[in-house]
């Protein structure tokens, strides 16, 4: 008994040290890239990395910034100040990434309610239909979508980049996981009470589900703000750009200049790091209960 | 679904529920109807044409020449093969990883599990682009950190390797990059299937003393079989779309290609089949069938266990 408690104990010592290597490993990346972001040249191209930088420098920041500029947004008419590209493609990317959010939280919360509480007829069906759309890469579709935009006069706008991602069913999956909770006498008490079918969504089925909407919002949040592929093909002019097809244009340019590089990355994760931080509570939530069991 | 348990559900009541049901569903269904299934099928149906980035149409039906020419083209078994060997070495080293690192952490205290699982999805969360314009630099032949603690560190290699310009490293380069941003979400959910197994079974086979190992195989790895295999499923789609890495890294080049950056390549790149949909659509057929019969496979063994 002494020997196996001894044991364990030493392979329990073990595993946190693996655990702790692993973890400096996985967290690197990320801060070679805000380190290198206020690193100068000389310490880039040494032969020797630095690892902590030997003097900071805004350098690559305000190159960034003086880089190609367009106005703040452009809607229709409607011209906002002029201020460096960077902060646009931000502004893009915040607001590609909340549109898809709201919209998609709104039709899937709707949605996910009828999948779970309804018995209409070609349930079935459309449930089946989610779930083989869901083990589809996205990426198959790409060119009848990228056509398909085009002809709505949508390709080059930040909407060929939300709808697609507002369509990908896996929210009305998860929302559908959460609304089965709901006890069905609730609703049933809800009709006899005489609520119609709109009141009682507003005030019974979504108080009930809004643990599952935060799940979703912050999970769509960062997926859309990190969906490249989509942006890649979908956007073409530098004003339209996301913030991660602004640096990878820009390493396809400069790729020399590393430094200028690690800035725009920086400025490409560390927002979304920051939202994943916060919320990510939710988050966990959200993909623990969008797994497909069995 | 028109068959209904028959004392409760009378016709009227079933109509209502289907009007009221659509009304629900209708804002979503825009989306999903319009961005998924008709691409879906536009898709399929493309590949069997010969429509390309000047058609206006639908181009002429060319029957399965598109996927014959596929049979012929060199560079598309060569994408074909990459792809499967990302598949094969990326989905066992993901599951088994993401089991071992989850069994050592889902017993530590609140703070410190969640702080691990942060950090395991840290790479995820940080977005491909910037992962990779970072993991570039660190394989870099002569500013690389890789390169300078493999000779000046640890002494291992004599001279600097062009990590992701060789052939013989590029793709085993790419799987590991794949690797960090593949963990994340398979740790999340291990975690929480351990946090739901049954204690009672364990406490049982306790006092008949069993021991971890045997608690482990015998009682908790059971009980995790449809977590692993939604696992197995999601990491398999996963290394198949692997595109932003091969995009940025390599374009392709020193024998990373892959059907996911071929498709991206024959119909925006390539000279001399630019803009060749029909061919691309072909590609991307095969590939869903891939994915479609290998997760019903999936599906099928862990039934069977």
């Amino acid at each position: 008994m002494k020997i196996t408690s001894n044991r364990s104990k030493a392979y329990r010592i073990f595993s946190l040290i693996v655990l702790i290597l692993l973890a400096v490993a996985f967290t690197f990346p990320l801060y070679w890239i805000v380190t290198g972001a206020f690193k100068t040249g000389q310490d880039i191209y040494a032969q020797t990395p630095h690892l902590w930088p030997t003097e900071w420098t805004m350098a690559n920041f305000e190159k960034l910034f003086s880089r190609r500029s367009a106005p703040l947004f452009e809607i229709g008419a409607l011209v906002g100040p002029t201020v460096p590209g960077v902060i646009r493609w931000l502004v893009n990317t915040v607001f590609m990434a909340v549109m898809a959010m709201l919209l998609t939280c709104i039709t899937a919360a709707m949605a996910g309610y009828a999948l779970a509480k309804k018995r209409f007829v070609g349930r079935t069906l459309l449930f089946s239909l989610i779930v083989c759309a869901m083990a589809l890469p996205k990426q198959v579709i790409l060119i009848p979508l990228l056509r398909e935009m085009s002809a709505l006069h949508l390709w080059d706008t930040l909407w060929a980049v939300i709808f697609p991602t507002v369509g990908w069913p896996f929210g009305v999956f998860l929302m559908k996981q959460f609304a089965e909770g709901i006890p069905g006498e609730i609703l049933e008490a809800a009709r006899v009470d005489g609520a119609g079918e709109v009141r009682t969504f507003a005030t019974i089925v979504l108080p009930m589900v809004k643990p599952g909407i935060g799940a979703l919002a912050i999970f769509t949040f960062i997926n859309s703000w990190n969906d490249y592929f989509m942006q890649l093909v979908m956007l073409a002019s530098n004003a339209n750009f996301t913030i991660s097809l602004g640096i990878s244009t820009m390493q396809a340019e400069t790729s020399v200049d590393l430094g200028l590089l690690m800035s725009g990355a920086a400025l490409a994760a560390v927002p979304i790091i920051i939202v994943f931080l916060i919320f990510q509570k939710y988050f966990t939530q959200g993909i623990t209960m969008g797994a497909v069991k069995g | 679904m028109a068959k209904q348990p028959k004392s409760t559900m009378s016709r009227a009541l079933v109509r209502r529920e289907t009007i009221s049901g659509y009304m629900f569903l209708l804002p979503s269904l825009i989306f999903f109807v319009g961005f998924v299934i008709i691409p879906m099928f536009v898709c399929i149906f493309n590949s069997l044409t010969d429509v390309n980035m000047n058609t206006a149409g639908m181009g002429n039906f060319v029957g399965l020449k598109n996927f014959t020419d596929l049979w012929q083209d060199a560079t598309f078994k060569e994408a074909l093969w990459n792809t499967f060997v990302i598949v094969i070495v990326s989905v066992p080293t993901v599951c088994a990883f993401s089991l071992w690192v989850s069994s050592a952490i889902y017993k530590l205290n609140g703070k410190l599990l969640s702080a691990f699982r942060c950090i395991f999805y840290l790479p995820v969360v940080t977005g491909s682009v910037a992962v990779t314009v970072v993991w570039k630099w660190m394989y870099d032949n002569y500013t690389g950190i890789f390169n300078y603690v493999l000779k000046d560190g640890l002494h291992i290699i004599d001279k600097n390797i062009n990590w992701l310009g060789d052939p013989k490293y590029a793709l085993g380069c790419i799987i590991l990059i794949l690797f960090t941003t593949s963990v994340g979400q398979p740790i999340v959910l291990y975690v929480s299937a351990l946090g739901n197994v049954d204690q009672s079974l364990v406490e049982a086979a306790q006092v008949d003393g069993a021991t971890n190992l045997q608690v482990f195989w015998k009682i908790k790895w059971p009980q995790m079989m449809p977590t692993t295999l939604y696992i197995l499923v999601i990491t398999t789609i996963n290394s198949f779309q692997c595109f932003a890495l091969i995009q940025l890294l390599t374009q392709g080049g020193s024998g990373t290609n892959t059907v996911m950056y071929y498709i991206y390549y024959t119909a925006f790149k390539l000279t001399e089949k630019a803009g060749h949909f029909g061919y691309a659509n072909a590609m991307g057929v095969i590939l869903a069938i891939f994915i479609g019969l290998l997760s019903a496979l999936q599906f099928k063994l862990a039934k069977e266990k």
